[in-house]
């Protein structure tokens, strides 16, 4: 028995192949051996033991909005290149902030939406499209460097069938004043398909940039994102990620962020899941030059029957590095929740500071976490610990509210929030992190324990 | 005010409370005495409406309404305040946030408007000088990581806030040192109304030093024992408990 492709993957590699530009064929073509020989993923693979994507390998999805150039008919009716999504509904995403800003809607870049006039000297925002036909020596050397596709399967196929997405370097010593937002919106016209955006970050020795990826949807298409974001952090510099998850209750959502750290750098993450009924985050960071770190936050948050999926992977392949990672779910409904956390520490990377923990609070009888941590260490001069911890709102603190006129459901919406409190403190970025304790609150707005 | 009735409750299927009366007047301070175990702790808890205990008989009466009636949320809406003997910790919730989230609800309860943030710091500042707390910690989370003292003195703040018409205090010289007793004492004292009533239970008499009480209980085996005035805690400071328990029949078990 074998589930390795979908039948409906073999023309779609045929689109692949038209996709462009040229220079560019051979990575797809291998791109898409690879996705042939790893097939697609199953439970009996231990990294997708708790998550089943059969829902789409076997979705019959679209490639979303694919170029005419490749089939010579629209598979989907894309219309403008905003789809009729306008600014008012961009924004629950935007923070009220004028950022500079690259707008997606149903996986393609939307210009009239998009706001990169005044970048500020030594940093470059592209979309991809337009980097593969104007900025081929760059792409070249940065494209697939990172995010490898000879392991991982969604990886494989977004390098097959990328087009859009955005590239995003910062010159040597540049400190980006401004977060550099990148929006991705589906609405109703998104429904079936398929969309692969990629991002590459690339920022140069002692740059310093915050990026934030923010998805959501108008509507409730039922639709996938596969995106794979490539981070190259150099000497020095430091990259903030921060991911917002808010997709549509019907969505697909597979997310992979790949970085590799040189020495004395900093990757800083943070990852709000509370979208998509399917929601896969893999997140591979390499520890490769002495001195650097990672911090892997994130906050997740399910209910119904929304299955959200954290997977991540730190190697510590350099000595005295440090990688941080502090994720916490809380679970309602029938929600449930994985979260896998890897750490490997090669035999050099001596010195080695990791720290893992993953606390969930279950709202509900039927919610339900999967959690495992995971480290194999190789070398003996290490400190590494790791906790994890499921539980369920503190009855105590809940009477004691009461006690002080508070109502039942507000205080439990109050539990809800503290427990989300120092995750969320974590985030720099204060209109952010005011952003997302606003939405923790909204969300359990009408929990019944 | 409050009219209690052959009072009975259990906690886990072991019966605490053995049939408790008493009636508190507005205007009024009661002291509820006893030794370890005699079940006053559990009183409090009952009328403030901890889910862990259960009323299995009698009658509570609050300002002519059923109190066993109501969810603690609305007992606090009526006027009832607890002073818990171990407040509880909520990390990731400021003082600010909880005490103006309680204010508002209990405003709200009364049909009156909710008290902007601004309005209300205005409003905490007379109250924080009343207990003799510092502003800052308006902007630390409930109790986490306050001393003991701090955490007594917290209730006192909340009761100022809060403005009870019954406010309960139990155990709140457990812990303190003679300078957190006193600004504690003072904080009570300085809300007493005579349109509000005050159940102070306690274990030994010092904070009576403090706050004068019109009505002294003894609590024993989940019953009140004996009642008199401010000297039956004096009296009890000097004897002990084991004379009363011995006058009602009860076993001391101190010199078992």
């Amino acid at each position: 028995m074998s589930t390795t492709l979908a039948p409906d993957l073999a023309p779609q590699a045929d689109v692949a192949r038209q996709l462009g530009p040229d220079w560019l064929l051979p990575v797809r073509e291998a791109a898409l051996a690879e996705f042939s020989r790893i097939g697609w993923p199953t439970t009996r693979n231990e990294d997708w033991h708790y998550t089943n994507p059969s829902a789409i390998a076997e979705g019959k999805f679209v490639l979303a909005a694919p170029d005419e150039r490749a089939t010579g008919e629209r598979r989907t009716p894309t219309g403008t290149a905003a789809h009729g999504v306008t600014v008012a509904h961009l924004a629950p995403y935007t923070f009220g902030q004028d950022w500079p800003l690259m707008v997606f809607v149903n996986g393609r870049f939307a210009p009239m939406l998009s706001r990169l006039g005044a970048l500020q000297a030594g940093v470059r925002v592209t979309p991809l499209a337009e980097a593969m036909r104007e900025d081929r020596d760059f792409l070249e050397a940065r494209l697939g460097t990172v995010a490898r596709f000879d392991e991982h399967a969604f990886t494989a196929l977004n390098t097959a069938f990328m087009t859009e997405g955005a590239v995003i370097h910062v010159a040597k010593n540049v400190e980006v004043a401004e977060p550099l937002h990148l929006v991705f919106i589906a609405d109703e016209q998104a429904e079936g398909t398929i969309s692969h955006p990629r991002v590459i970050i690339a920022a140069e020795p002692n740059a310093k940039v915050t990026v934030i990826e923010s998805w959501g949807a108008v509507g409730t298409p039922r639709h996938v994102s596969n995106v794979v974001t490539e981070v190259d952090v150099a000497s020095g510099a430091t990259v903030t990620h921060l991911k917002m998850q808010r997709e549509s209750a019907a969505a697909f959502h597979v997310g992979t962020v790949q970085v590799n750290q040189a020495k004395d750098s900093h990757f800083v993450q943070f990852t709000f899941q509370s979208g998509a009924q399917l929601m896969r985050s893999n997140i591979y960071t390499h520890l490769n030059g002495p001195g650097c770190g990672s911090t892997l936050n994130g906050l997740v948050l399910a209910d119904g029957t929304q299955h959200l999926d954290t997977q991540t992977r730190i190697e510590h392949v350099a000595p005295r590095c440090y990688s941080r990672e502090l994720y916490k779910g809380v679970l309602d409904g029938e929600g449930h929740g994985v979260f896998n956390g890897k750490v490997y520490v090669h035999p050099e990377a001596q010195q080695t500071d990791g720290k893992q923990e993953n606390h969930t609070i279950l709202l509900s009888d039927r919610a339900q976490i999967d959690t495992k941590p995971q480290l194999e260490i190789f070398a003996d001069d290490v400190k590494c610990t790791h906790g994890a911890t499921v539980g369920r709102l503190d009855q105590a603190a809940e009477f004691y509210m009461k006690s002080r006129g508070i109502s039942a459901e507000h205080a439990r919406r109050l539990l809800v929030y503290a427990f989300a409190a120092d995750v969320l403190e974590t985030i720099e970025n204060e209109v952010v992190r005011t952003g997302l304790e606003a939405l923790v609150l909204e969300r359990f707005a009408g929990v019944v324990v | 005010m409050l009219k209690i009735d052959n009072l009975t409750a259990s906690v886990g299927g072991t019966q605490i409370l053995n049939g408790i009366s008493l009636t508190v007047n507005a205007g009024e301070v009661h002291a509820i005495m006893g030794p370890n175990g005699s079940g006053k702790s559990t009183l409090a808890q009952v009328l403030a409406g901890h889910p862990a205990y259960e009323v299995t008989g009698g009658t509570v009466t609050f300002q002519g309404a059923d109190l066993l009636d109501m969810d603690p949320e609305v007992r606090a809406q009526h006027g009832v305040f607890l002073a818990f003997q171990y407040p509880i910790e909520i990390p990731g919730v400021t003082n600010a946030y909880f005490l103006r989230a309680a204010y508002n609800e209990i405003r709200k309860a009364k049909g009156l408007d909710e008290v902007d943030p601004m309005d209300f710091l205005d409003l905490m500042s007379d109250r924080l000088k009343l207990v003799e707390m510092d502003e800052a910690m308006l902007q630390r989370s409930v109790n986490a990581g306050f001393s003991g003292g701090e955490k007594k003195r917290n209730e006192i703040l909340q009761m100022a806030v809060l403005d009870p018409t019954l406010a309960i205090l139990d155990e709140t010289d457990s812990g303190l040192d003679i300078d957190a007793l006193r600004i504690v004492a003072h904080g009570v004292n300085a809300l007493k109304k005579p349109t509000n009533a005050t159940i102070v239970v306690t274990h030994y008499q010092r904070l009576l030093n403090h706050i004068v009480p019109d009505h002294v209980h003894v609590l024993a085996a989940g019953r009140i024992i004996k009642s008199g005035g401010k000297e039956l805690a004096l009296e009890l400071e000097a004897r002990g408990y084991d004379w009363v328990l011995e006058e009602a029949g009860l076993a001391t078990g101190a010199h078992a």
